[in-house]
């Protein structure tokens, strides 16, 4: 009969311990940086969304021709050299030698033109450069040319654009994709690989590093440079509870926080273990958006008098708080950009109720209520939209606030119907700075048919859009950027509520962070 | 019995048809678009009217009706908008974690909630019985995310005991790791329904050991434990069978919190993703798929009954 005695006992528990302990035992050579994103990655087509979290996905495991620099200058990236007509009307390209697919094929000047071309059916800019563009041909396997019809100053701009949507360079059986419908292949060109088997969505994703890349000789420097993959795995853990993240990072359990919420942070700076610092020089900047279709707001006047109630350091400090993250900027393009300037601020930078009463009486303000949509699932947005609504009372608007979810914001803000049918005023959101850098943004669109929800519409922003868009020199640029600021301001075409920051915060042994307004990967390593 | 399991499970294939309609029915009526949230800020109308002819939302809720009702009576839930995966694939990758986490929870639940409720009953009045009552009270106060906080502020940040989140599947990563990640979300989760259960099973005990066989099991000279076991909470376990079959039901599709809280990719965070994003084939199918659970948990509570009160026969 069996007897448990105390060397049978210590036997079976060091047999059980290390059944228990054997998978995690396992040696694990691969190095990897734990990350957790600022959102869910739910979709993996870059193209077919708009989503920020897409667009850092995109950037992992795809290339582009053009990459912006610090200074938002497109350096060539999958392109070896270029080469300008005199008439400036035909673009020559060469892609650099070594480039290759994830499945081992070459990338080619036709998988280029298919990239662009879908690309060019969903994104702003790139609709635009469609527009001028005559022809794109391949001369060869890694050349390839535009001809267009016009002198367009913005090719290099459009082709090395920063964020969404990127023009990520596909193979040509995947890029054949309708716009509209997702991509099913996930193969890119870029420093790491997707591993498909996996994903879990709504909480990891995992890439792995491209051991065939061939990064470019030049430092990293934003999205342009060199992308060396330092680590084996980049591990993306969604996190949707904050305190649980910023918990996982103290415990050493992930490396780096990407977005956390600004009430964390006097945590997560008092932590010796970790650095929290500002990623991202543009920040973003809180939007007030008007329809312009509907009373009140389809009169530049009582839009504009409704701008000078927006005091930025009130929005500020009650929905962003410490003043280390955010700065009053009273210019269209975020402050610190090359395109800053002060023409037409003064109507932004009032921030006085009386001054905007007045303003109101004088605009002939009749009583109709203003409908604001506030977004009770997007804390700041939520904030947004109260101050607003408080500001606007005191100003002497009838407000009614209509809170719902951001879901259901987004379905009712594409409706132009009178307000009695579903349709609405206000509402608040913010773009990446990135986003706004310069005119051809589409919240400085003046085309009702094609631009942002609100539809504002003015002949003369247009044409000063379109004249920033043929420019061929700075000094052209810049004025046609401060003639679109004029025109915003004089139309009321959104209240601008201030520029903030949202550092990264990561734990000591992670090195290599590069200062970009996108999150980049390619760099980092964890030592 | 046989006849009685089939009819019942016949009886929930019209019960699943009114679940199916009412679900698609209320989603479809519901504000928000998922087009709108593909579609994104930089959208023109034509955008999204595309998008929604592309995922087929621009048909007649009839034809979108009948169609989902086709995939359905092959097994299939459909592809989710955003993901582009099978919903399938998706609440397979979420089963796990949830069950393994309603199980971990029941099991500890029922080891802990059944013994304390006995006992406050048999010493009705006593500080024990107090005590009992008092922990109740608080696990019924205290919320689900605060103790969570609390239990990961002190195991996990300050004694460095236990990860602070995540989940590690016991076939896979091994039972340690998997006993490591699910111990405290397993705890949050089991005071609610330890602090239930136990009164529950108080209030049962404490009536049954009024009734007459009790005192002459007693008058037989048996011993208190086996009263206690053998008649008192045999006979008080139909009521206490019930919530604790009740309790399933609800920690299935439930525990969105706590799954938040501890960073478990479970079902519960799966449902209120795809409520926020309008992703209506997950929505329908997991709404089915609680909806058959709930049906199945219930039959399973009846039949369970059975073997508690032979008296009841179907």
């Amino acid at each position: 009969m069996f007897r448990w005695t105390r060397r049978s006992v210590m036997a079976a528990s060091v047999a059980l311990a290390a059944t228990f302990a054997a998978p995690a035992l396992q040696a694990n050579a691969e190095s990897v940086l734990r990350v957790i994103p600022h959102a869910d990655l739910k979709n993996l087509d870059p193209i077919w969304t708009t989503a920020y979290i897409s667009r850092n996905h995109g950037y992992l495991i795809y290339d582009t021709l053009f990459a912006m620099n610090e200074k938002f200058e497109p350096q060539p990236q999958m392109v070896d050299t270029y080469e300008v007509s005199d008439d400036k009307k035909t673009w020559t390209f060469k892609l650099r030698d070594g480039l290759k697919f994830h499945d081992g094929a070459d990338v080619t000047s036709e998988d280029v033109i298919a990239s662009l071309k879908r690309w060019g059916a969903r994104d702003g800019m790139g609709q635009q450069l469609m527009g001028v563009m005559e022809e794109m041909t391949a001369v060869d396997a890694s050349t390839f040319q535009f001809k267009l019809k016009e002198p367009y100053g913005l090719v290099l701009e459009s082709i090395g654009k920063i964020s969404s949507n990127v023009p990520f360079i596909m193979p040509k059986r995947v890029a054949e994709t309708d716009p509209f419908k997702q991509i099913e292949d996930y193969t890119g060109s870029g420093p790491f690989v997707f591993v498909k088997e996996e994903w879990v969505p709504g909480s990891k994703v995992v890439y792995k590093k491209f051991a065939d890349y061939k990064p470019r000789s030049e430092e990293p420097n934003a999205a342009s440079g060199g992308k060396i993959a330092k680590v084996d795995r980049v591990e993306w853990t969604y996190f949707p509870d904050q305190t649980t993240a910023m918990n996982a990072l103290i415990n050493g359990e992930v490396d780096f926080f990407e977005q956390p919420a600004n009430d964390l942070m006097p945590l997560l700076e008092a932590n010796d273990g970790l650095t929290v610092e500002i990623n991202d020089p543009l920040g973003n900047i809180g939007f007030a958006r008007f329809n312009h279709l509907l009373p009140p707001f389809d009169k530049a006047e009582i839009r504009r008098a409704a701008i000078m109630a927006m005091k930025q350091e009130d929005y500020m400090t009650g929905a962003v708080g410490d003043q280390k993250f955010w700065k009053t900027c009273y210019s269209v393009y975020p402050c610190g950009t090359p395109l800053e300037n002060d023409k037409g601020s003064e109507v932004m930078a009032t921030g006085d109720i009386e001054k905007a009463k007045a303003a109101l009486e004088a605009a002939g303000y009749d009583g109709t209520p203003v409908v604001i949509m506030q977004p009770t699932d997007i804390p700041l947005l939520s904030s947004f939209s109260l101050i607003t609504a408080e500001k606007l009372r005191n100003t002497g608007f009838k407000v009614e606030v209509q809170a719902m979810d951001w879901s259901t914001l987004t379905s009712r803000r594409a409706k132009r119907d009178p307000v009695a049918d579903g349709g609405w005023n206000m509402f608040h959101t913010w773009w990446i700075g990135a986003d706004v850098i310069d005119p051809m943004a589409i919240a400085f669109s003046g085309n009702p048919d094609k631009g942002w929800f609100g539809w504002a519409s003015d002949e003369e922003l247009e044409a000063a859009r379109k004249a920033f868009a043929n420019a061929t020199s700075a000094e052209e640029k810049k004025a046609a950027a401060e003639k679109v600021q004029e025109r915003l301001s004089a139309i009321g075409a959104s209240g601008h509520l201030g520029q903030f920051f949202v550092p990264v915060a990561y734990r000591k042994n992670v090195k290599g962070l590069i200062k970009s307004p996108v999150q980049f990967f390619w760099n980092m390593s964890v030592e | 019995m046989l006849a009685y399991i089939f009819k019942r499970i016949l009886a929930t294939v019209p019960v699943m048809g009114v679940v199916a309609l009412f679900v698609f029915l209320m989603l479809r009526l519901s504000p928000g678009d998922p087009a709108a949230v593909i579609a994104g800020d930089y959208a023109t109308a034509e955008d999204i009217a595309r998008i929604r002819e592309n995922l087929g939302l621009n048909e007649p809720i009839v034809v979108q009706f009948t169609k989902w009702l086709g995939q359905l009576l092959q097994g299939d839930l459909g592809i989710s908008i955003f993901t582009n995966l099978p919903v399938t694939t998706l609440i397979a990758q979420r089963l796990e974690p949830t069950l393994l986490l309603t199980l971990t929870t029941i099991v500890f639940t029922v080891a802990v909630a059944i013994p304390l409720g006995t006992l406050a009953a048999w010493k009705q009045g006593s500080l024990i019985d107090r005590g009992v009552m008092l922990f109740s009270v608080a696990g019924f106060s205290i919320p689900v995310f605060v103790l969570g906080y609390i239990l990961i502020y002190v195991l996990s940040i300050q004694l460095k005991l236990l990860p602070v989140q995540g989940y590690k599947s016991p076939f896979t990563d091994g039972l340690w790791p998997f006993l490591r990640h699910i111990t405290l979300p397993t705890i949050t989760l089991s005071v609610i329904y330890i602090a239930l259960i136990a009164r529950m099973t108080r209030a049962s005990v404490m009536e049954v050991l009024q009734e007459d066989y009790v005192r002459t099991a007693r008058a037989k000279g048996q011993s208190e434990f086996k009263v206690l076991m053998k008649h008192a909470v045999r006979n008080a376990a139909v009521p206490i069978v019930t919530v604790i079959g009740l309790g399933i039901a609800l920690l299935i599709g439930g525990v969105v919190v706590t799954e938040s809280v501890y960073n478990i990719p479970g079902l519960g965070r799966l449902v209120l993703d795809a409520v926020l994003k309008r992703d209506y084939p997950i929505i329908q199918g997991l709404i089915l798929l609680f909806s058959f659970i709930y049906i199945l948990i219930n039959l399973l509570i009846d039949l369970a009954y059975t073997v508690f009160d032979p008296r009841i026969r179907y």
